[in-house]
């Protein structure tokens, strides 16, 4: 089973976002970008799979700029085996990646979608569900596992009482949870080897996908701040200003 | 114009999220329906019915929405979306499910988790973990909308809509709902609770989490949460956590116990009314949102705290 893993270059998990004085959006210019932590873990559930005989081939896709071939190689560092990059600068929204990935899918026929519940930037956790519904496939988002059961994929989901086990026909798209695994480390042998490995160059228009926003920015503000308070002495102290501040 | 919200509910009971998420859809304005999608919920649909402001309640009964499988529903809203302006759901993990499904199928950009409505066209809505707020204008005709649980209070009881039975995709559906571990809890629900207690690494056990957390938490009414490293521990289950990818919480009073306060969990707690920290470390970065900040061993704190309460 063939497996396609989308994956997305964000600012890194590490870096506190500074929102741009001119209220435009937030700079990403000199900021450490990385790949998204959702999709690190969709790439090495994809591995996984590889190495239990049940992928035969991962495709790691990004959809972005031409430095999200750096974190395509991550992916094939990790144990992707090649790679398809569709090149834009412009802002692409989850409907208009849902409908590349669609035209990718429609090509390279794979069994099997992983990628991120949500990207760390945009927050939309949107892409999967899109994807899924366009492909009229099912979903199991929000894995926290994932097992081959015959024909089936059962995917234990992490809800918001627990979780939850649904069976999925084949082909499917799973989005990752935190849970899910614990991504490895590339070693320094498979990254000299990732970058003998192949990427597609590819641009939004070869898929004929429109990917003009839906979304016009009006602007991005810090959120309201809120102040440092004070500290307590001890817990005597702090029953009495908890009931000072009517809050127990 | 009119507005179809979608329940969150246990079949048994309507879920505090529905009448949020009808508060968000006043402020859109038109009609509201509430469509009730479950088996056997007809007491869910007769707790929204009760919701004032909503003109009718759409109820459809079938065994594929017992669990409101995202493809059922797909199924089943699609169609309706005819009728409607806007669809508005709860940003809980079942709205975040089936949503953006209907909304790639109607070829609509969703606008997700949002935090206000601006007008008919446009909404504020947090990124980066809550770091910036973006006010987004959309030029989609109609709209796809998830609502986060903060950002409006629960519209009150007080109306008497009427309840419409509607059919319901019967299926077969490509994904089937198997099982389900829930956690059990006589505590308040983390989301609607007044007062939650959060414990972080620093607990170092399950054990010793449910040692000390769970006292305090019972002590104060209190709803349970925890870090996404207490989580990822094993110290606490997943449905505990809170923050960017976990959930958002904003009650009246929110303990932070041996957690150091990462933007990614300051972004599910710093609009709670008055948050107290404890922790050893002063330098902590929860300690820069705390109203209250206590520094020193929790496992000398908090039985103290709890014994004193």
């Amino acid at each position: 089973m063939k497996v396609l893993v989308p994956v997305k270059r964000v600012i890194d998990y590490n870096v506190r976002p500074r929102v741009k004085p001119d209220g435009t959006g937030v700079d990403l210019a000199n900021v450490k970008m990385a790949m998204n932590p959702f999709c690190e873990i969709s790439i090495e559930e994809a591995v996984r799979l590889k190495e239990k005989g049940v992928a035969t081939e991962i495709v790691v896709v990004s959809i972005g700029p031409q430095q999200a071939q750096e974190t395509i190689r991550v992916g094939l560092a990790m144990g992707g085996d090649r790679g398809i990059l569709v090149q834009t600068d412009q802002t692409v929204e989850p409907l208009a990646v849902a409908k590349i990935l669609k035209a990718i899918v429609d090509a390279e026929q794979p069994g099997l979608v992983i990628t991120g519940k949500q990207a760390i930037d945009d927050d939309a956790n949107q892409t999967g569900q899109m994807l899924a519904a366009l492909l009229g496939w099912p979903q199991g988002t929000f894995a926290s596992e994932i097992v081959k059961d015959g024909d089936k994929l059962k995917v234990t989901r992490e809800v918001d009482g627990g979780l939850q086990t649904v069976a999925l026909n084949l082909p499917a798209v799973v989005t990752t949870d935190l849970r899910l695994n614990e991504p490895r480390f590339a070693s320094l042998p498979n990254i000299m080897k990732a970058k003998q490995k192949k990427i597609d160059m590819k641009t939004p228009a070869d898929y004929g996908v429109d990917i003009a926003p839906r979304l016009a920015v009006v602007k991005v503000a810090e959120p309201r701040k809120r102040e440092a308070g004070e500290k307590v002495a001890d817990v005597d102290t702090l029953i009495s200003k908890l009931k000072t501040a009517g809050a127990i | 114009m009119a507005v179809l919200v979608i329940a969150e509910h246990s079949n048994a009971a309507l879920n505090d999220a529905t009448a949020k998420t009808v508060s968000a859809a006043k402020a859109f304005g038109g009609d509201i329906d509430v469509l009730v999608a479950g088996h056997n919920a007809g007491a869910a649909a007769a707790a929204a019915a009760k919701i004032a402001g909503v003109r009718k309640v759409l109820h459809a009964d079938g065994p594929a929405f017992e669990k409101q499988i995202a493809e059922a529903m797909e199924a089943l809203i699609v169609p309706l979306m005819a009728g409607y302006d806007a669809l508005f759901a709860p940003a809980s993990t079942s709205g975040k499910n089936y949503a953006p499904r209907i909304a790639a199928r109607l070829d609509i950009m969703q606008l997700s988790d949002i935090s206000a409505v601006i007008d008919k066209d446009t909404f504020e809505r947090p990124i980066y973990a809550g770091n910036a707020i973006m006010t987004v204008k959309s030029a989609d005709a109609k709209k796809v909308i998830t609502v986060r649980g903060t950002a409006y209070p629960a519209a009150a009881d007080g109306g008497s809509a009427a309840v419409e039975t509607i059919a319901a995709p019967a299926g077969p559906f490509a994904a089937a709902f198997v099982s389900e571990e829930l956690s059990k809890s006589d505590r308040p629900e983390l989301q609607s609770a007044k007062r939650v207690v959060s414990g972080g690494r620093a607990l170092a056990s399950a054990e010793q989490f449910q040692q000390y957390i769970l006292p305090l938490a019972d002590k104060l009414k209190a709803g349970v949460g925890a870090s996404r490293a207490a989580v990822d521990a094993g110290y606490a289950p997943n449905d505990y956590q809170v923050g960017q990818t976990g959930k958002v919480v904003a009650p009246e009073l929110y303990v932070a116990i041996g957690i150091s306060g990462a933007i990614q969990h300051l972004a599910g707690m710093k609009d709670s009314k008055i948050i107290v920290a404890i922790n050893k470390d002063e330098e902590a970065p929860i300690f820069q949102v705390a109203d209250y900040g206590l520094v020193g061993d929790l496992f000398k704190i908090v039985p103290e705290l709890t014994e004193k309460l």
